[in-house]
């Protein structure tokens, strides 16, 4: 306590706003004192970048923040109600196995399923493990071929990887130049013993939505399982099990303003899909995914979806507008930023900008201010321009520009103009310090430069 | 209660020597990101500017190094630069120009990516930036002398022992 004590009243006598009167030294007076929000006007210093405060965050595609209303559902479940759901002989374990029911039913709901379809996991990567390698495996004896797209999330190519040296086969579907798939190139590279067609929905690098309706319908005609990952589309788009034809979805608690550490997965029923599970264990989740439930996560869950639910379509029309003030903005000033994906179909709130002449990398050394990434968290620590982009055919000078500002709920118009004007005032130093944005001035086409390769 | 009233008094010191992870940029490739020196650009077609522009967009860093050299002691008297590239690549050309001011031209060849690297504390993936810095002077020199029409004799040996 001694020690509280002196350090409030050094801390108290370096401050600027000293008080007039001289408190006494109560131990009270130390306890406010502590719990003040640290001072951040001394500025953070943190992997060698120092900065005077929080960056304002637009990466909503790495994560969200937890909404404070689902973090208010989920607290009782951490310190009263914390039983095992799966306890049947007290009160305990039955109040929280109807905390994760209702959960189940909030999530179902938002994407027109039966809580019964509804299997809680880690998150969207395990589901993309059990859909992925689940399937396949359970039916192997007849099932040897994938299709997938160039596009997925690396969990989805990954498993499909590990399934090739497995000996099944894999097609990976090129994109087109907007980064949607030919769904006549779908049609004809479905064989005889294809087990399963595997397609994003919203692409978590530039947010393009893929034509889920007809590809369901495709996978229908063919009779073949149809998995989607929508961890991105989940609160952001409607989603409907039945219009979209699908037999396994990949969702995530973190996405949508949950929790981190849950995720959910839908199994369809009828006609129904069987998956070998990747966790063998005690038999929670009929089975498929055992291991305890974690209630208060799950309960997060639940509640972000319902939220998602009452409040998608506001978040939308705000989201977009936020977007366009965005773009607008940096457009009105800039001239070479391009968009990258199709302009028509796409989450508004993922904003994939390329910037002629720029470097990415340099440009978000520069950009500490705003938490934005080159692409997806797994992979701006590598230095290869992103798969994503290189799938979609972007030129690889242009796809080492590339930037991805992720709006969501929380956004405001004050951090897009701040985003704005930084990005702007950035992107004009190192084109005052870019060769290339010199020689195109001059009127030299870059692309016809014999460059010496590295 | 010790540690953290400690904390208080020496303000954020001790969180930043334990969170500047290695990884991240030094601060001196920090400081020349935010402060670049001698960016900027001469006319190419002056006979006493040499350039040298190494590296292609489509690896990500192209960088162009220019010297104006004074004709009577071929020493040189000015040198900027323009890099397109990492916060790495735009460090290792401002202290290239940095080195090779007020030199000898001799003297700039014998300049090592080892020792602009060494100087940037560079990760190992970041090597290149270094190497592209070296190849720049070595490039700005070598078209000074080609506009010359003749080399620097002793130039020549230098670069031929080396």
């Amino acid at each position: 306590m001694a020690s509280k004590i002196i350090s409030a009243t050094i801390r108290r006598s370096l401050s600027p706003r000293t008080l007039p009167h001289i408190r006494p030294l109560s131990t009270a007076a130390a306890v406010t004192a502590a719990a003040e929000p640290y001072d951040e006007t001394a500025g953070i210093s943190m992997k060698g970048v120092k900065i005077s405060g929080r960056p304002l965050y637009l990466d909503m595609q790495a994560t969200s923040p937890v909404d404070p209303r689902v973090l208010d559902a989920m607290l009782p479940y951490f310190v009263s109600r914390y039983g095992n759901p799966h306890s049947r002989t007290h009160l305990y374990g039955w109040e929280s196995d109807e905390a994760v029911e209702a959960a189940r039913a909030q999530v179902a709901n938002l994407i027109n399923a039966s809580p019964k379809e509804i299997v809680f996991t880690s998150g969207a990567t395990e589901c993309n493990n059990i859909s992925v390698k689940g399937v396949m495996h359970f039916y192997k004896e007849k099932k040897k071929h994938v299709i997938t797209t160039q596009t997925e999330h690396k969990c989805v190519l990954d498993s499909c990887r590990h399934l090739q040296q497995e000996g099944f086969d894999v097609t990976y579907l090129p994109v087109k130049s907007d980064g949607l798939i030919d769904l006549n190139e779908l049609r004809s590279s479905i064989r005889t013993n294809t087990g399963l067609v595997s397609v994003m929905a919203v692409n978590n690098e530039i947010g393009v939505i893929q034509p889920m309706e007809e590809i369901g319908q495709i996978c229908k005609e063919f009779n073949i399982p149809f998995h989607t990952d929508a961890a991105q589309a989940l609160g952001k788009i409607p989603i409907d099990v039945n219009k979209w034809n699908v037999s396994l979805m990949s969702l995530s608690g973190h996405k949508v303003y949950g929790p981190k550490g849950v995720g959910a997965l839908y199994m369809r029923r009828r006609p129904r899909i069987r998956v070998e599970p990747q966790m063998n264990g005690g038999g929670q989740e009929r089975g498929i995914r055992s291991g305890t439930v974690p209630t208060p996560l799950v309960v997060g869950m639940g509640a972000a979806c319902e939220l998602a639910m009452k409040e998608m379509e506001y978040d939308e029309k705000r989201v977009t507008e936020l977007k366009d003030r965005l773009l607008n903005g940096i457009r009105a000033k800039l001239d070479g930023v391009v968009v990258n994906g199709s302009t028509e179909s796409r989450y508004a709130g993922n904003l994939n900008l390329s910037f002629a002449y720029v470097e990415g990398e340099s440009l978000l050394m520069g950009l500490k201010e705003v938490a934005v990434s080159s692409g997806s968290a797994c992979t701006s620590a590598s230095l290869e321009p992103s798969y994503v982009l290189r799938a979609l055919g972007v030129d690889e000078d242009m796809a080492h520009t590339s930037i991805r500002f992720g709006i969501g709920r929380f956004t405001t118009e004050e951090e897009i103009d701040k985003a704005v004007e930084l990005t702007v005032n950035q992107v004009e130093k190192l084109r005052e310090m870019s060769p290339l944005y010199e020689m195109v001035k001059e009127g030299i086409d870059i692309k016809s430069i014999q460059w010496s390769q590295h | 209660m010790l540690r953290h009233a400690t904390k208080r008094i020496l303000g954020l010191g001790l969180a930043e020597s334990r969170w500047s992870a290695p990884r991240f940029y030094h601060e001196r490739v920090v400081d020349h990101y935010n402060n670049p020196r001698n960016v900027g650009a001469f006319d190419k077609n002056d006979p006493t500017v040499g350039t040298g522009l190494v590296g292609a967009p489509a690896c990500g860093d192209v960088m162009k190094l220019q010297i104006k050299v004074d004709e009577e002691t071929g020493k040189i008297t000015d040198a900027c630069f323009k890099t397109f590239g990492c916060g790495s690549a735009i460090a290792s050309s401002s202290v290239a120009t940095e080195w090779v001011k007020g030199k000898q031209m001799e003297e700039v060849l014998t300049i090592k990516n080892t020792e602009i690297a060494k100087h940037l504390s560079l990760p190992p993936v970041k090597l290149h930036c270094s190497m592209l810095a070296e190849d720049a002077i070595k490039a700005a020199v070598k078209d000074y002398e080609a506009k010359r029409g003749k080399p620097v004799a002793s130039t020549t040996d230098k670069a031929a022992e080396a």
